[in-house]
């Protein structure tokens, strides 16, 4: 069976989507969770151990600590904030409290991601959200685990939220009384604040609450506006340190004799990097203030180090503290200076019920559970406990008991800590057989490409698929006995679970089946392109040649390679953006060099006329104009690269962007922001019919008046800026004739599919769907973006005039060149390998509630729009090249394809190897989900040329295909 | 003739290399606390200006390469000055080409131009010795099969060894090692003084390598 290079290509695409979904099913652990929605009693607890009998009441459950709490959680706190010289300056009040008031002040760390929906899990169950919950924070539900809420609600306290609607989401019939506020603007960073603190006096004066919980969003907006060192940042403190003084004022006047004292807790969930973002893990992000008020504790005489302690160690504290179960999945520890002041008994019995909580969670999530250090040592203490009851109910009161208890203090903490490590530690757990199921298809997806490119890079650009003989033969089936037998053995040997084996069976075999017939594919390829390769002088003409070589194709290998390689440091992974501006600036002067070779170099002899088949004369216009592209392309980085500093070890810089976004530069922001608009209408609309310039025009303005709505840009004859909207007519509007330009385009592709086949007519409809794309793209970027997109277009706009097409680069050579430039421009947008850099807000547009699906496919689309918008107008581009060599575009495809998954089979091995690794879970991770939303996004980028070269039935397939493989990507 | 003229460009070499060592060694001796990381500048400066002198020294008091046409005093001043504007414009040439990949724009020019006058010194001034101020003769040289004679292609292999190494010492800035050789601009002039060293090694090997095929045209 013989296929086109491009069609094989998407092929092998669709079955590495597949691939790297596995591998990410199984690479991404299942958070410890005994069961999802079962909840810890009061009637389960345990009794106080004794070694002999039962006691008096040893199973009474221990009282209450405090009886009105009081949560104030500060979002993006950073420890400094508080406990730094910033503290000192602008929360007066709260640095005097924790410096001579009765207070317990930590420094508690923050297990990343830190991002605030994990974070408030975690503060409220205890337990550590797996990585995953990043991609679906979004979308958060209801939880349904156990946490603090439920069970301060399940035992009768009422509870009463303000604060970010996150909250509202996850615990939505737990309060009494709740005004969520939501985080949608982010440039509002007063009243958002304001919404939290109009409730604060009513509610303080009255008595009929046990818990308040505020939730204040200010300070995170300030630091992603401006960051940790703008000059918000301290009125902002200065108002939550009046916050923090009204309640603690009012608490205490409410504090009477004989009745339990009050606590006041001063949190973050997250903190701050030195940019302002959040969601990695260096140290000012994962470092978050933790300070207890409470008249219960002892009064300080001067500031302490405060000492370190994890933030889910709050969530069992609090529960024990107010005399309340600790909630099933919480792998925290009590804080023991909470309990202090208690007596030695009933410290005790905190720490043993905490004790039995967490080995109870360990027997569930652990096969040899007993054999684990902390549970036997928690056994040993238990068993001390027992005899220290006994000694203590006897009427014992020696010193002799107390230096006995003291050590079984001891042994309970050394137990928790083993216990609570060790549950951390199965967070680690990677199911491997998912993985290596993954990877086998990856590998032959990979392997299946590079055999196969001597074919499909040659003039016929097709492939033989020997699909019928690799089905019909023997060794397919014995192939498939044999991986159905490995799945059994591995399903019934294995304790872990593993998505494979939790899958019905037809999907199972599906999976042998493909797995298999791919393998005998491969073989019978690999002897066929072997054995008759006895003849030395195929080889001899193949491209591999190394004289053959130009310097540009050297360049081109030797950055792809070096690029591969270079991902194996994760400090390039952080700084990969500085490899593709390194790696762009080369490749322009080598297209300097290449276009001066061309037309400057003095012309001698017959030899130079073979190297130059086409002497032509140009015009000496064109000349400088075409040596001028490189030039203005290096320009245009240089100044894209300024605009946006991403990265880790530089984005604290100060860059453009947030000089423009900040207030005082509106006009030049504006200024900037129309004249890109302008440039996109100039530069995109010669190619478009007259229908479509006219939209793209319109929606260009709408693009302007959405973004004046906002309130991000100034339209000159507006003077009223209080008058905010969300911009949603506007936006809608310009969605109308994104939707327009797309349908006239699709209708011109599809006529010249079905009607005539005429080239133009095609190379138009492919021009108006970029064109379309673009102007989505132009709505959804950030205003200061807005030059990235249109120096993307006029770098394409000359490339095209006067290189690409001058020069005779191949189909293979323009690809890479995309390929690059695509790479280049996802960075220069402002992203980078961390997830903190999303920008959410794209998914918004528009929208006046959140709607899942437009929400993640607007965030995709905005994240990925450098990559996808290069690569789509590499389409645009080889169909035009059709005219020059019919295999342009099936070889433009297949190089596609074997560039993405080059570096996609090559990252899923590092992974695995470094699975273990110290910043697995903050760097390498997140590129992996970069790189995996890459590939499904070149895949369906490629889409659109597999599209146009099939009749309308299978378009539909491939339409309905591609749309499978991207649920399937985000059901996962 | 082959193997005398190969002979003569390697010992010329080994002054220009002992000059890098010399430039590194005397301040070293001369200045207190001197040292490479330290007191970066001066030892780019001292590496160029020995360089340069030696280079000096040995083509034009030598008499390789340049054949002067003409011995009035006003044509030599008028080639010295042509010669200083070249340099000059070549230092600013590579400063531009530095900025452009990534270099701060404001903050540390000094450095930046530092890098970009011992880049000039390694390969401008090289070009300047040898070939003249003759654009026309550079560019001949530089494009593919242009090298007419031994000379010529040392000179190719030097330069491009030199800018190779500037750019293959940008690599490291990036690495979260913390080592003061990571300080802009330390690694790339680092890297470019190891190209161009290395590159005066191999070019005579390289040319006694290749000396079977090398035809060149004459003049």
């Amino acid at each position: 069976m013989k296929v086109r290079s491009s069609v094989f290509a998407s092929l092998c695409l669709l079955l590495e989507v597949c691939g790297i979904a596995l591998f990410l099913r199984g690479f991404f652990p299942v958070p410890v969770k005994s069961s999802f929605t079962s909840k810890s009693k009061l009637s389960d607890l345990p009794a106080e151990p004794l070694s002999s009998g039962n006691g008096p009441n040893t199973s009474k459950v221990p009282p209450p600590l405090f009886k009105r709490v009081v949560i104030v959680l500060i979002d993006a706190l950073r420890e400094d904030f508080v406990f730094g010289t910033k503290g000192r300056q602008f929360m007066p009040y709260t640095r005097h409290v924790i410096e001579r008031g009765s207070s317990l002040s930590f420094m508690a760390r923050v297990r990343p991601p830190t991002v605030t929906m994990p974070r408030i899990k975690a503060l409220t169950t205890g337990s550590i959200p797996g990585f995953i919950d990043v991609v679906i924070n979004l979308n958060s539900q209801a939880l349904l685990e156990d946490s603090l809420i439920w069970q301060a609600k399940a035992a009768g306290k009422r509870i009463i939220f303000y604060g970010d609607d996150t909250w509202v989401r996850l615990f939505p019939k737990h309060f009494v009384e709740y005004d969520g506020t939501t985080s949608f603007f982010v440039s509002d960073y007063t009243e958002v604040d304001n919404n939290v603190t109009r409730h604060l006096d009513s509610t303080l004066k009255r008595d009929d609450w046990d818990m308040l919980i505020l939730h204040y969003l200010g300070l995170d907006h300030i630091g992603h506006l401006s960051g940790p060192h703008s000059s918000l940042v301290g009125p902002k403190l200065i108002e939550m340190d009046d916050v923090l003084k009204k309640i603690h004022a009012s608490l205490i006047s409410k504090e009477t004799e004989g009745s339990l004292p009050n606590l006041l807790v001063l949190c973050g969930d997250h903190g701050m990097s030195e940019t302002g973002s959040h969601g990695g893990s260096s140290d000012p992000e994962v470092r978050t203030p933790l300070v207890l008020i409470s008249p219960a504790f002892k009064r300080k005489t001067g500031m302490e180090k405060p000492s370190t302690v994890e933030q889910v160690d709050l969530a069992p504290t609090l529960a024990l503290a107010l005399g309340l179960p600790i909630s099933q999945n919480s792998v925290g520890i009590l804080i023991p200076p909470v309990f202090q002041e208690t007596s030695l008994r009933e410290q005790l019995r905190f720490l043993h019920l905490n004790g039995f909580q967490l080995s109870c969670l360990l027997k569930d999530s652990m096969a040899g559970y007993e054999k684990e250090e902390g549970y036997e040592q928690f056994r040993v203490a238990e068993k001390s406990h027992g005899n220290w009851m006994k000694l203590y109910l006897e009427g014992n009161a020696s010193e002799v008991l107390s230096n006995m208890g003291k050590k079984v203090l001891k042994q309970y903490l050394d137990a928790l800590k083993a216990m609570s490590s060790a549950l951390s530690r199965q967070l680690g757990k990677y199911d491997m057989y998912s993985m290596v199921v993954g990877m086998i298809l990856i590998f032959q997806v990979l392997l299946l490409l590079l055999l196969a490119t001597p074919e499909a890079l040659s003039g016929g650009a097709r492939v033989e698929l020997p699909l019928g003989s690799a089905l019909l033969s023997l060794p397919f089936y014995l192939l498939c006995l044999l991986c159905t037998s490995v799945h059994m053995l591995v399903c019934t040997s294995t304790e872990n679970s593993c998505y494979l084996c939790g899958l019905p069976w037809s999907f199972a075999v599906a999976a042998i089946v493909v797995v298999s017939a791919t393998l005998c594919l491969l073989v019978t390829m690999a002897v066929q392109r072997l054995v008759p390769e006895g003849r030395p002088t195929s080889k001899a003409q193949s491209s591999s040649d190394p004289s053959s070589f130009s310097e540009l194709d050297i360049l081109l290998l030797t950055g792809t390679l070096g690029h591969l390689f270079s991902l194996g440091a994760s400090s390039f992974i952080e700084e990969e953006h500085q490899s593709w501006y390194f790696l762009l600036s080369t490749l322009c002067l080598a297209i300097f060099q290449d276009v001066c070779r061309t037309y400057f170099s003095e012309r001698r002899g017959p030899a130079d006329e073979l190297c130059h088949p086409h002497p032509r004369e140009v015009a000496p216009s064109k000349k400088w104009l075409a040596l001028a592209t490189p030039l203005l392309t290096l320009a245009c980085c240089r100044f894209l690269r300024s605009l946006n500093q991403t990265g880790v070890q530089w984005a604290h810089l100060p860059d453009l962007g947030h000089w423009l976004t900040s207030a005082e530069h509106k006009v030049a922001l504006s200024l900037l922001s129309a004249s890109s608009l302008a440039l996109i209408l100039i530069l995109v609309q010669h190619r478009c019919s007259l229908v479509s310039k006219i939209a793209l025009a319109l929606g260009l303005l709408g693009v302007y008046s959405y973004r004046a709505a906002v309130g991000n840009v100034l339209f000159p004859w507006q003077h009223n800026l209080r008058d905010l909207s969300k911009g949603t007519v506007e936006a809608r509007f310009v969605y109308v004739f994104v939707l327009g330009i797309l349908f006239s385009g699709a209708k011109d592709l599809l006529r010249s599919q079905v009607v005539t086949a005429d080239v133009r007519l095609k190379a138009r409809g492919l021009w108006e769907v970029y064109s379309g794309l673009v102007l989505l793209a132009s709505l959804l970027f950030r205003p200061h973006n807005l030059p990235v997109l249109s120096c993307s277009l006029l770098i394409q706009t000359a490339m095209r005039q006067f290189i690409w097409w001058e020069q005779h680069y191949d189909a293979a050579q323009i690809t890479i060149m995309h390929y690059w430039f695509g790479q280049a421009f996802f960075y220069f947008q402002g992203n980078s390998n961390n997830i903190a850099t999303v920008d959410i807000s794209a998914g918004f547009v528009g929208l006046d509630t959140y709607v899942e699906a437009p929400a993640i496919f607007l965030t995709a689309f905005s994240t990925y729009a450098g990559p996808l918008l290069w690569a789509c107008h590499l389409v645009c581009y080889l169909s035009l090249e059709h005219a020059r060599s019919t295999t342009a575009m099936a070889h433009g495809c297949y190089c596609f394809a074997l560039l993405r998954s080059i570096p996609a089979a090559a990252y899923v091995i590092l992974v695995t190897a470094l699975r273990y690794h110290l910043f697995i879970w903050s760097v390498f991770s997140p590129k992996l989900l970069y790189e995996a939303m890459h590939t499904l996004g070149a895949f369906s980028s490629l889409g659109n040329p597999w599209k146009n070269l099939f009749d309308a039935n299978q378009n539909q397939l491939a339409d309905g295909l591609i749309y499978l493989a991207m649920w399937f990507f985000v059901i996962l | 003739m082959w193997d005398q003229e190969i002979k003569g460009m390697a010992s010329a070499h080994m002054f220009i290399a002992s000059a890098v060592f010399v430039g590194t060694l005397l301040p070293a001796i001369v200045a207190e606390k001197f040292s490479v990381y330290g007191s970066h500048l001066v030892w780019v400066y001292s590496v160029a200006g020995s360089v340069a002198a030696v280079n000096v020294a040995v083509f034009w008091l030598l008499g390789v390469g340049l054949v002067a046409k003409k011995n009035t005093l006003s044509y030599k001043v008028s080639r010295m000055v042509r010669s200083g504007l070249h340099f000059t414009l070549s230092c600013f040439f590579y400063h531009i080409i530095v900025v452009l990949y990534g270099a701060p724009l404001l903050e540390s020019v000094l450095e930046t131009f530092s890098l970009a006058v011992l880049l000039s010194t390694f390969t401008t001034l090289r070009c300047l010795c040898l070939l003249g101020p003759n654009v026309q003769a550079w560019i001949r040289v530089f494009s593919r099969d242009g090298a007419m004679s031994v000379w010529d292609t040392s000179l190719q292999i030097t330069t491009a060894c030199s800018v190779i190494g500037a750019w293959l010492g940008a690599f490291p800035i990036p690495l979260d090692w913390d080592r003061p050789w990571q300080v802009w601009p330390i690694s790339c002039t680092l890297g470019a003084t190891f190209g161009f060293l290395s590159g005066l090694v191999i070019a005579p090997v390289w040319i006694h390598w290749h000396r079977k095929q090398l035809t060149y045209k004459s003049k």
